[in-house]
């Protein structure tokens, strides 16, 4: 069954790189998000913002930020490290432990907004439920993206997504935030040029 | 990451920083009410204590434990091994259990590593003979690290007994791989001729513990292991408590943010009085709440990823 590989006469591959967010466009997003945040929390009463390292903590701060700016309320941010229940930590070489990090008040009782850069797998999400599961008993949970790229493996949605790209699975998002990479900006590296 | 934990000496700076550090992650888990992380699943860790020991084995079972890991616990007592069974055959039982990691404690020195030569899993040193225990010794850096900010540039006396104490080794190749500074001291039958150059040279060597004292930030008092005591050392156990044992005066003349550790198990009135083992100086019982988190990172480091 196997073609000789030369057989095939394919164009010469470039890398595409496509920027699907800019600097301003980010930031943009993320005031839609506080935005919707405030209108869908009755003014972001009793929640709590937990960013899911590595970019959602930045983005967590941000969006407590602009709350702040526009309501004036300030809402509790932490950080919820997922590592050790990660479904595949058998797969990779031993992967580095972060700190979780909850606000004094704590979770139990209170609205958790989950805070991360791409949605994908949803298995990101997944195990930050059953982080958040063992910290406390939140009275509600809901999920906020910076992008949602599709290709779900797991029955998770987000309540606040700032962008819903179309990809394939051959695609990479790569989402970059001024506080961890310099710059802010989402790109999609593509499989083939188009 | 590397395979096994044997020696002191297998760990350089960063690897051992990050033990150290998830130690510290480790240790938050134990003020949750649901002290459990889900990292083990399904991993089987075997303690196998050929050698009496009531907090490592507890520690390294209760780490285990929290990681979620099976643990099965093989005391020489009570087995086969009172039938004749060799070491290697022991290890070849665990190995068919399929084993993902062995903690062994064994009398003799060296026995863990025979041990890695014949299993596929880790395996963990949790004492051999009078050779290492370098969770022991993690578990020191991790409370020195702790009590006083840093380890770099502290100095560190060890204490007594150092010719039969793994603990004591451990501790000089991992606090110099640290860069802490350590004298041993101790009268000069029970410090081995050449023993500082031989573990990590810029080891000082002392055999009067009062000039010491003063300059030291950090005092670990051993254990005089009377079991192996099988010469005079020294004339009485009353003259080694008065040259060499921690009393209340001595403390006293510590820096006054110096720390007093033991690693247990003590005897009082020997190398430690109940005033200074009691005193807010002493990190005993810290020691040993450390240790279950040190141990805790040593297993997940070790098994928690896919490091074959």
């Amino acid at each position: 069954m196997a073609y000789p590989p030369a057989a095939r006469s394919s164009p010469p591959r470039q890398p595409s790189v496509k920027v699907i967010l800019t600097t301003a466009d980010v930031q943009r997003v993320v005031d839609r998000i506080a935005h919707q945040i405030l209108e869908k929390t009755q003014g972001a009463a009793n929640t709590v913002l937990l960013g899911i390292p590595t970019r959602g903590t930045p983005l967590a701060r941000r969006l407590a930020d602009r709350i702040s700016t526009f309501e004036d309320v300030a809402v509790p941010v932490g950080v919820l490290d997922i590592t050790l229940y990660r479904d595949d930590l058998r797969r990779h070489a031993t992967r580095a432990v972060g700190p979780t990090e909850l606000p004094p008040g704590g979770i139990d009782g209170k609205r958790i907004i989950l805070v991360d850069d791409v949605l994908f797998s949803g298995r990101t999400v997944r195990a930050a439920l059953d982080a958040l599961n063992d910290v406390g008993r939140p009275a509600s949970v809901q999920l906020a993206v910076l992008v949602d790229r599709g290709h779900r493996e797991l029955p998770i949605r987000a309540d606040y997504v700032g962008k819903n790209i179309p990809t394939s699975l051959a695609e990479s998002v790569k989402v970059t935030l001024a506080e961890t990479d310099g710059t802010d900006e989402v790109k999609l590296y593509g499989g083939t040029a188009s | 990451m590397i395979k096994h934990l044997l020696s002191g000496g297998d760990l350089d700076a960063d690897t051992a920083t990050e033990i150290l550090d998830t130690a510290a992650e480790m240790a938050t888990v134990a003020g949750r009410e649901i002290k459990k992380l889900p990292a083990l699943r399904g991993r089987t860790v075997v303690n196998l204590f050929y050698e009496d020991s009531t907090r490592t084995r507890i520690s390294f079972e209760a780490a285990a434990k929290r990681l979620s890991a099976d643990v099965i616990n093989f005391s020489a007592k009570g087995s086969s091994v009172t039938k004749g069974e060799s070491l290697k055959d022991t290890a070849l039982t665990l190995q068919a259990m399929g084993a993902d990691a062995v903690v062994v404690r064994h009398p003799a020195s060296g026995a863990p590593h025979r041990l890695a030569n014949w299993v596929d899993g880790s395996v963990v040193n949790a004492g051999d003979g009078t050779h290492e225990h370098p969770t022991q010794a993690l578990l020191d850096a991790y409370t020195m690290r702790a009590r006083l900010g840093r380890l770099a540039g502290l100095s560190v006396a060890v204490v007594g007994d150092v010719l039969h104490s793994r603990v004591a080794r451990s501790n000089v190749l991992l606090l110099s791989t640290l860069g802490a500074k350590v004298t041993l001291v101790g009268p000069p039958t029970l410090i081995p001729v050449d023993i500082a150059g031989a573990l990590a040279p810029g080891t000082d060597v002392s055999y009067d513990l009062d000039s010491v004292l003063p300059n030291v930030d950090v005092v670990m008092m051993l254990r005089v292991q009377r079991e192996r005591m099988n010469d005079s050392y020294f004339p009485s156990a009353r003259e080694y408590a008065r040259r060499y044992g921690l009393d209340g005066p001595r403390m006293r003349r510590l820096p006054e943010h110096a720390i007093v550790m033991h690693p247990g198990p003590m005897n009082r009135g020997m190398e430690i009085t109940a005033e200074v083992a009691d005193s807010p100086r002493s990190t005993i019982v810290e020691q040993v709440t450390n240790g279950v988190s040190v141990r805790m990172a040593v297993l997940y480091l070790l098994l928690g990823g896919n490091n074959r």
